[in-house]
């Protein structure tokens, strides 16, 4: 799985960083979602799909496509 | 396919409550079985969109397509109050990118979730403090005056940096604000106070600056004084009343249930997940967000036209049987996650890492210390709050 952030969608809700806190956190300086993994492990890839759901912005793509670790 | 129905029902917005409290008013129940978008017509005559579904609500509330400028003609307002003042003193939660996002970024840093999590043990002790007080005092209280108020309002104060000895102009004035029985000119003046409390304050952060948002906001070049009261009064208003409400209706759903108050005193742990709960089944604002087309939108088959007014119920989209199976019991241990409380889109409440620390620690808190905790008259006697913006209970008379 690789992660695809779109900043300018942001809109610093922080609900990527309760749902996956591994994977997603919030900039200090503006609360912009910065990643802190780009291809999650396996045992984290729901919730990591769960916070493209409930990401209100529509700034976070789990991608699946093939080749994609 | 796309349907544009005739000619719509007439439903008396805002709705008025049945038999149960805690259900969203019949009326919107009805429409929401009639379809995920419906007709209906706004106390001034004018026609506007019911949008009930989960998906659909969701699409108009992140879909660019749909404004969230009141000032656009054909913008919905339930009263002339509520468009006074979405007009005169614009928040940012009525306009739209890339002004929208000019101005909440400008005060997202103090909302964020480490931010909060490190904001955590003083709100404890402001939530331990207050029980204090109201336990000291006797052994009955008004849970919302006593417990359910003070608490949020001291919160927003020290992060705005709102002296709480002035907590009483800002609460009866926000309870104007939000009461949709108050005439235009009642909701006028209420909103000149608080914009003239807010701007003389902004000034004197400006001469005396303080470790608080206000004095950060005052400090800024590049934010009008106007922007400043504008902003100030949304987080002030946003920031008590409605975690306010969400604490005391809580406590009551709660306690008619005791198994699931049990449940959580058992397991502290389960406080983050039934917090999500609560927020999915009082979803507090009953009313709907307002947005209005700006293009012409095929929403769930329905052809919404530019100009076009909508209203997006969060109340009927939390109570999706497909996505919460049975939608109409409190159940905290199940995930609602998904719930749309505090709304969708890039207007989506900013403040709520706040709000769920604050319900998680006062709930929690609550119901540790207080074992006996119990509502002092019949459930018939509390005064459910269907007239504001923000749903709640008037007064919560309990023991202990
Ligand atoms: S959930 Fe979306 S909008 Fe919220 S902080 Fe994360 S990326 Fe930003």
């Amino acid at each position: 799985m690789q992660v695809i952030l779109d900043q300018d969608r942001c809109c610093s809700s922080g609900q990527c960083v309760l749902t996956a806190p591994e994977v997603f956190e919030q900039s200090d300086e503006d609360g912009l979602v910065t990643l802190r993994q780009e291809h999650p492990a396996p045992g984290l890839h729901a919730d990591v799909r769960l916070a493209a759901v409930l990401c209100p912005g529509g700034a976070i793509t789990a991608s699946e496509a093939a080749g994609a670790p | 396919m796309t349907t544009t129905p005739t000619a719509p029902a007439a439903l008396a917005l805002p709705a008025a409550h049945g038999s149960c409290p805690f259900d969203p008013p019949p009326a919107y129940d009805q429409a929401a079985r009639q379809g995920t978008v419906t007709p209906a017509e706004l106390p001034d005559g004018a026609f506007c969109w019911l949008v009930t579904g989960h998906h659909e609500v969701r699409t108009v509330l992140s879909d660019p397509r749909f404004s969230a400028d009141a000032r656009h003609p054909g913008f919905p307002f339930l009263t002339p109050g509520r468009r006074a003042l979405a007009v005169t003193n614009p928040s940012f939660i009525r306009m739209d990118d890339p002004e929208h996002a000019r101005l909440r970024r400008m005060v997202t840093k103090d909302f964020l979730v480490h931010r909060v999590d490190a904001m955590r043990p003083g709100i404890q002790r402001i939530v331990d403090e207050t029980l204090d007080r109201m336990t000291a005092a006797g052994a009955t209280a008004d849970l919302v005056t006593d417990f359910a108020l003070p608490v949020p309002s001291l919160v927003i104060c020290l992060l705005l940096g709102v002296p709480y000895e002035d907590h009483e102009l800002f609460q009866a004035q926000s309870r104007t604000l939000l009461d949709n029985r108050a005439t235009q000119s009642e909701v006028e003046a209420a909103q000149r106070r608080l914009i003239d409390y807010l701007t003389e304050l902004a000034a004197r952060k400006k001469r005396e600056p303080a470790d608080d948002m206000l004095s950060r906001l005052a400090a800024r070049e590049d934010v009008s004084p106007a922007e400043i009261a504008s902003t100030g009064l949304l987080l002030l208003v946003a920031g008590h009343e409605t975690t306010a409400n969400m604490t005391a209706l809580s406590t009551v759903a709660l306690l008619r249930r005791p198994e699931q108050a049990a449940r959580l005193r058992a397991d502290p742990g389960l406080v983050r997940g039934a917090v999500e709960e609560l927020l999915r089944y009082l979803t507090i604002v009953q009313s709907g967000l307002a947005r209005v087309a700006v293009e012409d939108v095929d929403l769930g088959g329905t052809l919404v036209r530019a100009g076009q007014g909508v209203l997006a119920m969060l109340s009927t989209a939390n109570r999706d049987e497909e996505l919460f199976g049975a939608a109409d019991e409190l159940e905290v241990s199940r995930d609602a996650r998904r719930h749309l409380a505090f709304g969708f889109g890039v207007h989506q409440c900013l403040g709520q890492p706040l709000a769920r620390a604050e319900l998680q620690i006062a709930l929690e808190t609550l119901l540790r210390r207080l074992p006996g905790l119990r509502i002092t008259v019949p459930e018939e006697q509390l005064v459910f709050r269907g007239h504001s913006v923000v749903y709640g209970v008037d007064s919560l008379p309990v023991a202990w």
